[in-house]
């Protein structure tokens, strides 16, 4: 029985000493500068199209469902309220989270893992150069940045499928729309919403370089890796959510 | 000429090395000395290449030490491995270039990630062109590794691993999975970066050919090509075979004595000689 547990307990301790130096990293030189945007570019900028794409539906389908059950109640002008704040506290920052996981946390994997087995980390190590310094810090802080920015967009655009769907096929009044979307928001719901995809970044950053760097058995070694990164992170994805939702709640209940 | 009164440039005592309880080294001793061959015969699986990155402490030995230049490997934290990493060459067995950059830039990495090497920006791009054009690779520079045959990718590695004249250079199964024509390109060059830049040499092997090669021919920089050697004597002393047996080092010495040896395993490598 503890021989069962000991191979998990140690892997989690690994990924804790590798988020560790990963952030000692942030502080020491030399800096990647470099690598930093390029992983913007990479993680970032290319994840654009399916961010926007999973926000403009979630946000289309919302509005339509949302409209459907305040119309029991009289109450569809508050399609807008609702489809705000359920993009902005939960579906935006999840969603992005899970498409970049999807598209992000598989990539990383993929190609440290592939990186692993063919030698090129070790050869690293022999140039002088810590791998963790050089390709997962830089990929952490890529993440770090891009994901609330994708977030942002991400519900901006729900938002406006909500629209898009309340304007075009629900006959909804513009105006009311997007007043109800406005005033629904407080501060509050803005810093869970991109408190979360914060703390997603981590999660998908690092659970991708973790299981990329400790790739084994050549080329199918890669693909379990992969795909185990993958449905680490979509999974830590939802715990993480279900946690600092329930921190949001019991603050605005005492 | 005594080599023994000189001090080690890598001495291994005692070094044990396992995964997950498997042992892949077990109790291995040995002395390079400065300008010295080493050919490490051995099966695939006996710890040829775990022997080769332990040397670079890429690979911690449970028990036992490494020294390399005067250095314990063995108590040296990451950060401070660095320098002596700086003077030891490698050359990994896939060549390990890395994918997202071109053979330029690969074959710079050293020069200007390694912070011992203090090399100036303005160096090398020169000092990049002269290892290439020693590995007769001059008009790749632009190319990625994904664009070159294996054999090419193989000198680019070589360029790499020289570019920084490190005194010490280690060479895992650089005729692996190779045909016989370009494996005997790769070991002219071996042999051609050990008489021009006087380089101890480790190399690991699993083809006898590519040890006899070493220790009974040398380069000609006039012919541009390997002559038999006309001290063979001399030559032959200082190349020195070790064979690798499961993780136990089973013989080193010379070339005469392993040709003698009656060792069934050692015999087996022995006999492929061409």
């Amino acid at each position: 029985m503890l021989d069962l547990l000991k191979e998990p307990v140690l892997a989690v301790q690994e990924f804790f000493l590798l988020t560790g130096t990963a952030l000692r990293n942030i502080f020491r030189t030399p800096h990647y500068g470099d690598d930093i945007f390029m992983q913007m570019d990479l993680l970032g900028v290319g994840s654009l199209p399916i961010v926007v794409l999973t926000g403009f539906f979630s946000g289309a389908v919302m509005a339509l469902q949302m409209y459907h059950a305040l119309a029991q109640y009289g109450q569809v002008g508050r399609t807008g309220m609702l489809v705000a704040i359920t993009l902005v506290r939960e579906l935006g920052p999840v969603l992005t989270a899970l498409m970049a996981a999807g598209r992000n946390t598989s990539g990383i994997a993929s190609e440290l893992g592939s990186m692993k087995v063919t030698e090129q980390i070790d050869a690293m190590r022999a140039l002088g150069t810590d791998p963790v310094q050089k390709l997962v810090t830089p990929r952490l802080i890529a993440v770090c940045v891009m994901l609330p920015l994708l977030t942002v967009i991400a519900d901006f655009v729900g938002i406006f499928g909500g629209w898009v769907i309340g304007h075009f096929v629900l006959d909804l009044p513009s105006r009311q729309y997007w007043s109800s979307a406005w005033h629904a928001l407080d501060w509050k719901d803005v810093i869970q919403g991109l408190l979360k995809p914060f703390v997603f970044a981590f999660a998908i950053a690092l659970i991708g370089c973790f299981y990329g760097l400790r790739t084994s058995g050549g080329t199918q070694g890669v693909g379990r890796a992969t795909t185990q990164a993958m449905v680490t992170a979509s999974i830590l994805v939802f715990v993480l959510t279900l946690l600092i939702t329930k921190i949001f709640v019991s603050q605005a209940a005492s | 000429m005594s080599a023994e009164t000189r001090e080690p440039v890598l001495r291994f005592e005692n070094v044990t090395v396992s995964f997950d309880g498997v042992p892949a080294l077990t109790d291995v001793s040995f002395e390079a000395y400065e300008g010295q061959s080493r050919v490490i015969l051995g099966a695939a699986g006996s710890g040829k290449t775990v022997l080769l990155k332990t040397a670079l402490a890429l690979v911690k030995p449970d028990t036992g030490k490494v020294y390399a230049f005067g250095n314990d490997l063995t108590a040296m934290r990451e950060q401070q491995l660095s320098e002596v990493r700086s003077k030891i060459g490698m050359l990994f067995q896939e060549s390990a270039l890395f994918d997202s950059m071109t053979i330029e830039e690969n074959v710079a990495y050293p020069l200007q990630n390694q912070k011992s090497i203090q090399c100036a920006p303005a160096d090398v791009h020169p000092r990049v062109v002269q290892a290439l054009d020693f590995v007769e690779l001059g008009g790749t520079l632009e190319k990625f590794p994904s664009e070159l045959s294996g054999g090419m990718r193989r000198r680019a590695a070589i360029a790499r691993a020289v570019v920084s004249e490190p005194p010490l250079i280690l060479y895992d199964s650089p005729t692996a999975g190779l045909d016989p024509i370009t494996a005997h390109t790769i070991i002219a060059l071996v042999i051609k970066e050990r008489d021009v830049s006087h380089t101890t040499t480790l190399m690991v092997t699993h083809r006898y050919q590519d040890g006899n090669l070493m220790a009974n021919f040398r380069y000609n920089s006039e012919q541009g090509r390997l002559v038999p050697s006309s001290d063979g004597e001399q030559q032959n002393a200082r190349t020195v075979f070790m064979v690798l047996q499961e993780g136990r080092l089973i013989f080193e010495g010379d070339q005469d004595r392993l040709e003698a040896s009656t060792d069934p395993y050692i015999s087996k490598f022995v006999k492929q000689r061409v």
